[in-house]
Formats: C-alpha cells, structure tokens, sequence
C-alpha cells in the first residue's frame, strides 16, 4: 500500500504554522468576528425574509454539516470519504420510512422522537460498515470505495420498491409539531438547523483538540509511527468514520424536515460530488470551511441561472461555474476559500499575528 | 496453475467444479426439471452472452483507466467523460461519412489528444499530489460533462451499426430440441459477438505490447519504479504522455463500442466511471489481465443478475466488490 503514503492531504502547504500551544480554551472566544457572525445568525429572523432564512441559510447550514462531516475524515484523518451525502441521505430515508408520511404502505408511522433517534442509530451503523470497508485501504481507494458505495445506494433506492420507493421516493414527509410549535415554520425551523449545525460545529472542533482527535491527526500524519506508538490505527479511522456518520445522519433528518420529501435524486452520484466540492472550497482544515463552502455554493446555485442571463448567457450552464470554480480553487489554493483569505490577510499584515492562523491540527 | 493447485487444493476442487457446471449449463441440452427452476435456456445463454460482451466494454475502458492508474498513480476520474466524448464523436463521423470504421480512428485520435492535452497541461504541473489530481480530475468531469450536455443537449444518440453486422447469427450452441427432433440454435447479434471479438484482440495486443516490446519493458520498469527508471535516462515525460494517449484513446474506441451497442445521453460518462472503477477495484488497480478478469465478473454480474434477480442487480454487484475487498483488498490479480 505505498501507493498512498504520498496521498496525504497537502493542507499545510498554503499556511505556514505558526505553532501555538495546542490546548487552550474555545478558540474564537477571542475573536470579534467571531461573535459578530454568531450575533448575525442568531438574529437573522428579523433581517431575512422566508425565503432568504430557509433556501439560503437553513440549506447553507444542512449541506454544511454533510460537509463538515466529510471536512472531519479529511481534514483531521486524511480519509476523503464521498460517501457522507449518502450517510445523510440514509439517514433522510430512514426517517422517512419509520416516522409519518404520505406514502402510508411503507411508512411505520412511528413518532418523530422514536423515529430520529432509530435514523441516526441505523445511519451511524450503516456509515460506520462503510468505513470499516473502506479503511481496508487507503488515500485515492478511498475515493474509490466510498464514491463506489454511493453509487451502489443511489442505484439501490432507484430499483427497490419495498423500502425506498423506487424512483419517486417517499413524499410528504411529516415533520415535529410539539409545545404548540409547529418545527417546520421557518423561523424554528431556522433555529433549529442553526442549533445542530452549532453543536456539529462546537463537537467536531472540540474533537479536533481531544485526545482522540490528537490522535487521530497522528495518525493522519504517520499511521506507522502512531502504530508502533500502541494506537490501534484502523480502530482510530473507524472511530472517526462512527462520528463523521453521526453528524451526516442529523443533517440527513434536518434535510427530509426541510424538503418534506427524498428521492433517488438527492443521493445521485453528482449530490455526492457536490458534497466534495462544498468542503474542498472552503477548506478542510478547519470546521468553518464546509460552512463557508456551502454559502458559497448555495448562493452560487440559486443565483448563478440570474445572474448568467443577465450577463447575457445561457443560464443553463451553472454547473459549467461551479465545475470552474472548483477547478480554479483547486488550482490556486490548496486550502480553499479560507486559505486564499489567510494568505490575503497575511499579505496585508506580514508580521503581526494572525488571530486563529493554523491553530489546533499540528 | 499447478502451484496454486498444490497450494489450495479446496479452492482448485471449488473453481473446476464451478467450471464444470457452467459448461454442462452452457452445451447441455437442459432436462425440464431445471428449466422449471432457473428457466428456459435461450434466456440464460442470452445473459451470459450479454454478459461477455458488456464484460468487453467494460474492458476497454477499464484497461485505459489502470493503465494510467498503473504507470502514474493517476487517478483519472474524468476517464467516464473521455468514454461519452469518444461516443459523440464517433456519432458525429458516422452520421456524417456512414463509416462505421473512421468513427473509430477519430474517436480514438482525438480522445488521445485530449488525454495528452491532460497529461501535459494537468497532470505534470501536480505530479506526485494524488489527491489534487484526483479532485482537479472531478472538476474537469463536471466541465466536460456541463459542456458535452451544451455542445450535444440531452437526447439519446445511437451510433448505425454498419450493414455488414446487422442481425443474427446462429451459433452453435443448442437452446433447445423441439419435439420433432429438431434442435434451436442460439441466435445472436453479429455486432455484439465482433465487437467482443475485438476488445479480446486488443487485450491480447496490449498485453503482447506489455510483455514482449521494448516500450511495453519500459512501461513495466516504470510501474515498478519510475525514478529509477528516469534516472536510468528514459524519457519518463514521453512515456508517460504514450500511455496517456492510449489510455484516453482506448475510452474513446470504447465510446463508439457503447454507443453502437447501447446508447449515448448525458450520465452515461458517470455510470461508466463507475463501472471501470468497480472494474479495476475488483480485478486490482494497475493490472491489465485484472482488468480483464473484473470486467468479465462485473459484466456478468450485471446482465445475470438484471435476469434472474432484476431487483438486486446492482446490489449483487457492489457485495462482489465488498467480498474482494473483505478478502483480498489489493483486487484479484494486483501483485501486492
């Protein structure tokens, strides 16, 4: 398997570290800009309308968490996993086919409190077999195997009729109402979404400085050293394939109670790709990245067709800007949207120092 | 042979029994006890014949795609959009010059230079950073696909098999014996059979190219150590740049082969990435007869599988790549 000793993910290259101890408390709690984007989500309600609150920031931050998820195994475990759209896609299924929906022959009926906590169990469970398949290998196999799994499910959902409905999917899909409040408003809704994809945030970021991330950065960096060291190396990958799939799985619940619906089309092999994309513009070194991505995308998908026309293009050809995109991001900046900030910032401020710079993954 | 003989005696026992079977169920005219179990023959022999033949499909795309993989730890996973522009191309030949033959020199000669455009303009600037190249190549399907569904819309395209290879043959394999006495040879689509035929020549070709040329010696050397290789004053960039243009080229004759077969439509660059990869994954990364054995076994799988369990097709498919990879990750044949 020498193949991949040199596959590791060259994340370091665009910042120079400037080594700072490790372990030290929340880390953007100095930060002004920090709380200043915290203070704008919180209060976005009074500033967008419904529109703006659930097509833009609830989808930036569910497509976000499915990539924070990836940003995770990439980032802090070298594993490139394209599999974690169909995590949450699982996970969208599995509500869908325990809880209430329209179709009445498939689904259990099951209460929302019974049915998500089945959905994230069977969707950990699910991702966490995976994993284990795909550490058998290592670096681009990985890519491989998980794109390879992908397909197999999207494939599968499109031909089996019993569980997954075949290609229509399961529609209208009932969503919590409890204390009076009907969760799919928007403005719960919103804070909801708002309020997993904080804890997904918060979790990965204080895994990443845990003795269970430190470690498995280690072994990210040299699995032979790590295992002559007494780290059972593949256990520490599956481990974070276990968590990776918990945190794709929410997101999966928060997209079926967004869309109310899930069909073969939002598994197909391209969503997963998408998935990739969204984490590798914004940068897998850091938790805030797939978030960033995923705004960048979101904006990108609904606007690009607008503002394509109005440039005087065909307005079909979004994919073509997003596929370019990618391409140059890839090309220009191995860190994505933040690297290219980082290194703007540093440009206009050489010597001082750069609040939140490469902190917490050496 | 005798070796792994020795070695795994209930493995040996296993497989020629398998072979044994499948033999008597090809040549054998079936008693009516099977056929009420597994069905009529003629279906049978239909599938496994579909199934070979898709199996030389899916071998000339794979083979380009763990060539490259083999030499330059490339992986390319644009290789499906290479396969859909060769298919447009060789349409767009023989729609217009009716030959059935030029689509395939085009579509070859022009997928090369595309491979050669990557290879140069690409894949040397980040050579070493596979996960760069592999996500740069992701991008570059998505650009090739968005514009391929620009340039040629979203419709079915089938490329006219020439008239000298349409319809049936009969083949010398008894489905049947009617009550008269009489036995029903299998019929079969000529093209399918010459196009098989053809993709077993090229396998052969390349693994003669391989095994017994100069350059084939070279490509070797390079697969086990290419800076030794380069140090030893080969021009590795050229090599390189050869085996990219035959790689992409190969997608491209596979294009045409598809397209004449099945049918061309946006999704199809996807669905043949796929195949490759599960190709390569199952027969090992970087070995052409591994190639070879997983896009039979794959082919087989599916067509068999579309017949006598339509539903699980796919999924039959994905537990054989599991079951390599749970026994055997490096793939069947890789040599690590």
């Amino acid at each position: 398997m020498s193949v991949t000793h040199d596959a590791r993910i060259q994340v370091r290259a665009a910042v120079p570290t400037a080594q700072r101890p490790i372990v030290h408390g929340w880390p953007d709690i100095n930060n002004p800009a920090a709380w200043i984007v915290a203070a704008i989500l919180l209060i976005m309600p009074l500033i967008a309308n419904g529109f703006f609150l659930i097509e833009i920031f609830a989808t930036t931050l569910i497509l976000g968490t499915i990539a924070l998820s990836l940003m995770f195994l990439a980032g802090y475990a070298g594993m490139v996993s394209l599999m974690q759209l169909t995590i949450a896609g699982f996970a969208a299924y599995m509500v869908a086919v325990f809880g209430v929906s329209g179709n009445a022959n498939i689904s259990l009926g099951w209460p929302w409190w019974l049915a998500v906590p089945m959905a994230l169990t069977l969707a950990t469970i699910f991702g966490t077999l995976g994993g284990a398949l795909a550490v058998r290998t290592e670096g681009i196999y990985t890519i491989m195997i998980t794109l390879a799994i992908g397909a197999a499910f999207y494939y599968f959902t499109n031909q089996n009729w019993a569980i997954f409905n075949g290609h229509t999917g399961i529609n209208n899909v009932s969503t919590p109402h409890f204390w009076g409040v009907d969760w799919r408003w928007d403005i719960p809704f919103y804070y909801v979404v708002l309020a997993v994809a904080a804890i997904c945030y918060f979790a990965v970021d204080y895994i990443s400085r845990a003795p269970f991330g430190l470690a498995l950065q280690g072994v990210r960096d040299n699995p032979r050293r790590m295992a002559a060291l007494g780290f059972n190396v593949n256990a520490h990958r599956v481990a974070a394939y276990a968590v990776a799939s918990f945190i794709a799985g929410l997101a999966g619940v928060l997209q079926v109670w967004n869309y109310r619906q899930i069909s073969p089309g939002s598994v197909s092999v391209g969503a997963c790709i998408d998935i990739l994309i969204i984490a590798v513009v914004g940068g897998i070194t850091r938790p805030i990245g797939p978030y960033i991505g995923a705004l960048v995308f979101v904006l990108l998908r609904t606007f690009a067709l607008d503002f394509l026309v109005k440039i005087g293009l065909d307005g079909n050809r979004f994919r073509l800007l997003i596929g370019l995109g990618f391409l140059a991001i890839v090309f220009w900046s191995s860190d994505g949207v933040i690297g290219l900030w980082q290194r703007w910032r540093q440009s206009q401020r050489p010597r001082s120092d750069r609040p939140g710079g490469g902190r917490g993954h050496g | 042979m005798t070796r792994f003989v020795e070695r795994h005696p209930a493995w040996a026992l296993i497989v020629i029994i398998a072979i044994a079977v499948a033999l008597w169920l090809i040549f054998a005219v079936w008693p009516p006890g099977i056929e009420e179990a597994i069905g009529r023959k003629r279906v049978f022999l239909n599938a496994l014949f579909n199934g070979i033949t898709l199996g030389g499909l899916y071998f000339l795309v794979a083979s380009g795609f763990t060539l490259i993989f083999g030499l330059m730890r490339n992986v390319n996973l644009a290789h499906g959009s290479l396969y859909l522009f060769g298919g447009y191309v060789g349409y767009a030949v023989s729609a217009s010059t009716g030959s059935w033959i030029l689509a395939f020199i085009v579509a070859f000669i022009l997928t090369a230079l595309v491979g050669v455009l990557l290879q140069v303009l690409v894949f040397r600037r980040m050579e070493g950073q596979d996960l760069r190249q592999t996500m740069v190549t992701i991008g570059l399907s998505i650009v090739f696909a968005d514009l391929m569904l620009w340039a040629c819309g979203g419709d079915f395209y089938q490329i006219q098999t020439p008239t000298w290879l349409i319809g049936p043959i009969d083949l010398p394999l008894l489905t049947a014996v009617k009550s008269s006495g009489e036995p029903v040879y299998l019929r079969y689509p000529l093209v399918r059979l010459v196009i098989f035929l053809a993709s077993v020549i090229i396998g052969i070709a390349m693994w003669l190219a391989l095994n017994r040329t100069r350059i084939g010696m070279i490509i070797r050397a390079g697969v086990d150590d290419r800076d030794i290789l380069a140090a030893t004053g080969v021009r590795i960039q050229i090599v390189f740049v050869l085996v990219f243009a035959l790689g992409a080229g190969l997608a491209g004759i596979a294009g045409v082969v598809g397209g004449t077969f099945q049918s061309l439509s946006p999704g199809e660059d996807i669905r043949f990435l796929l195949a490759s990869l599960v190709v390569v994954i199952v027969g090992g990364m970087g070995s052409i007869p591994g190639a070879a054995l997983g896009a039979l076994i794959i082919g087989l799988a599916e067509q068999l599988g579309s017949v006598y369990i339509p539903t699980y097709a796919i999924v039959v498919t994905f537990l054989i790549m599991v079951l390599v990879l749970a026994l055997r990750p490096q793939g069947l044949l890789a040599r690590r």
